[in-house]
């Protein structure tokens, strides 16, 4: 059996680490590749003695198999395997997480490299603050939340909206007054191609029932404690508190829900699926993003990347 | 040492029947591959006694050597050890120097068979000329090969690649002899009743016993056998715990007397216990006691329930304690089972936190956690863990697999 090569996306369940899960399907997919059937073991011709005629021994060359060679010897015959991991989630986030497998490294610098949105499902709760904005932390205060209506907070979500969306704009070093930049808005590709501070493309309420709420966000460069604080900063706005109960990511990149593999489908065959259905999305954006860069003429894709999956 | 050099003082009489014209050039290659192999000195003598061993394999009946020199080097090789003046100068002779046609001079030792001695077709055909062994390595795998035990334990099963790291065990085996050593003891151990195809795993797990003393294993067998254990289930312990029989009768009489009294047993329970988890007796007993700690003191059990945990699920003595702890906060505190309700289904201990997490909460989404035995549709904790998924989602939570698997996903 080959060891397989490409993305692919798991499911990361919460309040395990990344690393962890990386192991976890580095051992699963070491023991398949070992339980395969091995070569088999090379011959070599020696030299033994045998009883020749009239009594006496003389050799008789014979092939014999190289017994160093052998699996219980040698050793298994995969020893580790070359497992990158994609954007990280910390320990109390889960969702879509993309690991590469050998050669699948190189795509993730590329992927990298496009700076492809990705879009996290948000849970908050008002009333209480902690000192590390989620609800496991240890409660700073209490805070009344009778007053927050739902108008109330699409009003600041659509504030934090506007104020990023003036960020991307200036992050994407893009001039607005020229030709290259309205077509690159028309196919919604502005965004910024370098370093910049965590950006919000798109949020919006999905869920509103005090003291619980949901936010979908898009966003860039972002990292989970970020949107965590972004939540805390929400329940500032409206003047109460919030922490937030959840962070789940439902698309990385061009990787979804529907891609990633959960813990019990962590074997050889299903990974190896799971790469060659998505090795054709990869390809396509890669070269779309990076092709633009090298100046060669767009193809005509339409990009999806707000309110692509939110299932 | 001394075979090494009659090894290449062979090299030589084979050069002797070669092409005059490759003469030169091949005593210059023989003579740095000699040059470097005796640059390795043994640093231990069983490592070279090992190798005298191997090489005597190699020579019984395949060749018999020209000159008498076996015996004598043989039975004294320590005596043919050149002093560790000679070796440094060894080491700093430049090896342009060997074009001179040195290599002999230093060797005074060398059998009397010179180079250019004639010798005959049937004499060169039985010559082995073999490149030398490596004196040490880190890995078994350069000398399978070579020696005869070693390849019979391979075909037994024994996997080399994990006897080799563990601490001196590699060693060991290089010093033991298959019809001698090892043969008795694989017959032992038959005898006490491991299976055929066991016998392998058994000593890679512990490839100690090869050394122990047959004597002493079989006091052992009969110090079990004295405390009422079966042939079945000694044989049974035996194969689950490879190290059973390392220990010393006082040890195991102390160590079944620890889980006597720290439990509070009778024997007849104690011996239960001990045959269905027996590496219970060869693990340490620290973290017993520590987990025994922990049920008692941080998770509130009573005495009369942890004997009652211990013996239905034996396994949690050796689980590790943060599990444990994690388990039980869940279970108690958030799914709210009471400490005697766990105590009926000590397996919930056994598996996995995660498993236990994602059931329970798909079941509360559904609205069919129900964990009480007193009200209808009651589900059993040990119908919650152990059954596989797909048995799981039919039979208890009444949904496909796939609406499972999309539960998962939100969480």
């Amino acid at each position: 059996m080959a060891v397989p090569a490409g993305l692919f996306a798991v499911y990361k369940p919460a309040g395990v680490a990344w690393t962890r899960v990386r192991a976890a399907l580095e051992t699963r997919l070491l023991s398949e590749l070992n339980a395969g059937p091995g070569r088999p073991l090379p011959q070599r011709v020696r030299f033994l003695p045998a009883p020749g005629r009239d009594g006496t021994t003389e050799l008789v060359p014979t092939m014999v198999p190289v017994l160093a060679q052998h699996p219980l010897v040698r050793g298994p015959r995969f020893r580790r395997l070359k497992m990158g991991a994609g954007h990280r989630l910390d320990v109390k986030a889960s969702g879509v997480f993309v690991l590469g497998i050998g050669e699948g490294n190189k795509l993730l610098t590329d992927l990298y490299n496009c700076h492809l949105s990705r879009a996290y499902t948000v849970g908050g709760l008002f009333g209480k603050a902690t000192d590390d904005f989620s609800d496991t932390g240890k409660l700073v205060e209490k805070t009344t939340f009778d007053h927050i209506t739902r108008e109330k907070l699409e009003r600041i979500l659509a504030v934090i909206q506007g104020a990023n969306h003036k960020a991307l704009l200036m992050y994407s070093n893009i001039d607005m007054k020229t030709q290259e930049a309205y077509e690159l808005a028309v196919k919604g590709l502005i965004r910024p191609m370098g370093k910049s501070p965590p950006i919000i493309t798109a949020v919006r309420c999905l869920q509103f029932a005090p003291p619980e709420f949901q936010l979908e966000i898009h966003c860039l460069h972002e990292t989970q404690q970020y949107l965590r604080k972004m939540v805390h900063e929400i329940g500032l706005e409206l003047k109460s508190s919030a922490v937030c109960t959840q962070v789940r990511r439902t698309r990385d990149g061009v990787f979804t829900l529907d891609d990633a593999l959960l813990r019990s489908q962590w074997n050889l065959q299903n990974i190896c699926n799971a790469i060659w259905s998505c090795q054709f999305k990869v390809q396509a954006e890669i070269e779309r993003t990076l092709g633009h860069e090298d100046g060669s003429d767009l193809p005509q894709l339409d990009v999806g990347t707000a309110g692509a999956a939110d299932s | 040492m001394a075979v090494g050099v009659r090894q290449v003082s062979r090299w030589c009489c084979l050069l002797k029947t070669a092409r005059a014209a490759e003469f030169n050039r091949r005593l210059r290659s023989r003579s740095i591959t000699a040059q470097a192999c005796l640059a390795l000195r043994p640093s231990r003598n069983n490592t070279l006694l090992w190798r005298l061993q191997a090489y005597r394999h190699v020579f019984v009946g395949s060749c018999s050597p020209p000159d008498s020199a076996k015996d004598g080097s043989f039975s004294s090789p320590e005596s043919n050890l050149p002093s560790p003046v000679e070796k440094e100068q060894a080491k700093a002779k430049p090896l342009p120097d060997l074009n001179a046609g040195i290599p002999y001079e230093d060797w005074d030792d060398v059998p009397p068979s010179s180079a250019l001695e004639e010798i005959s077709e049937e004499e060169a055909v039985q010559i082995i000329a073999e490149p030398l062994l490596p004196l040490q390595s880190s890995t078994l795998q350069d000398y399978v090969d070579h020696s005869e035990t070693l390849a019979k334990l391979v075909h037994l099963g024994v996997d080399l690649s994990q006897v080799e790291k563990r601490q001196k065990a590699g060693q060991l085996l290089l010093t033991l002899d298959f019809e001698k050593d090892i043969k008795k003891i694989l017959l032992f151990l038959k005898d006490v009743g491991v299976e055929d195809n066991q016998l392998g795993t058994f000593l890679t797990k512990n490839p100690y016993i090869l050394a122990e003393d047959l004597e002493a294993l079989e006091t052992r067998v009969a110090y079990l056998k004295s405390k009422k254990f079966g042939k079945a289930e000694i044989a049974q312990m035996v194969s689950r715990a490879p190290y059973l029989l390392l220990f010393s009768v006082e040890r195991l009489d102390n160590r079944l007397g620890f889980f006597k009294n720290e439990l509070g047993f009778s024997v007849k329970k104690t011996k239960n216990l001990v045959i269905r988890l027996p590496r219970l007796l060869t693990g340490k007993l620290e973290p017993v006691k520590e987990n025994l700690q922990v049920c008692q003191l941080e998770l509130g059990f009573q005495r009369n329930e942890i004997q009652e945990i211990v013996f239905k699920t034996p396994k949690i003595l050796t689980a590790s304690r943060n599990k444990l702890k994690q388990t039980f906060d869940y279970l108690h505190n958030i799914m709210g089972i009471p400490h005697h309700m766990l105590t009926r289904f000590p397996q919930v201990f056994n598996s996995r936190l995660l498993r236990i997490k994602e059931r329970h909460m798909f079941l509360t989404f559904l609205g069919r956690a129900q964990y009480d035995p007193a009200q209808p549709s009651y589900i059993s904790l040990d119908q919650l863990v152990s059954l596989p998924d797909e048995v799981f989602c039919t039979e208890i939570a009444k949904a496909s697999i796939q609406d499972f698997e999309k539960f998962l996903k939100t969480l």
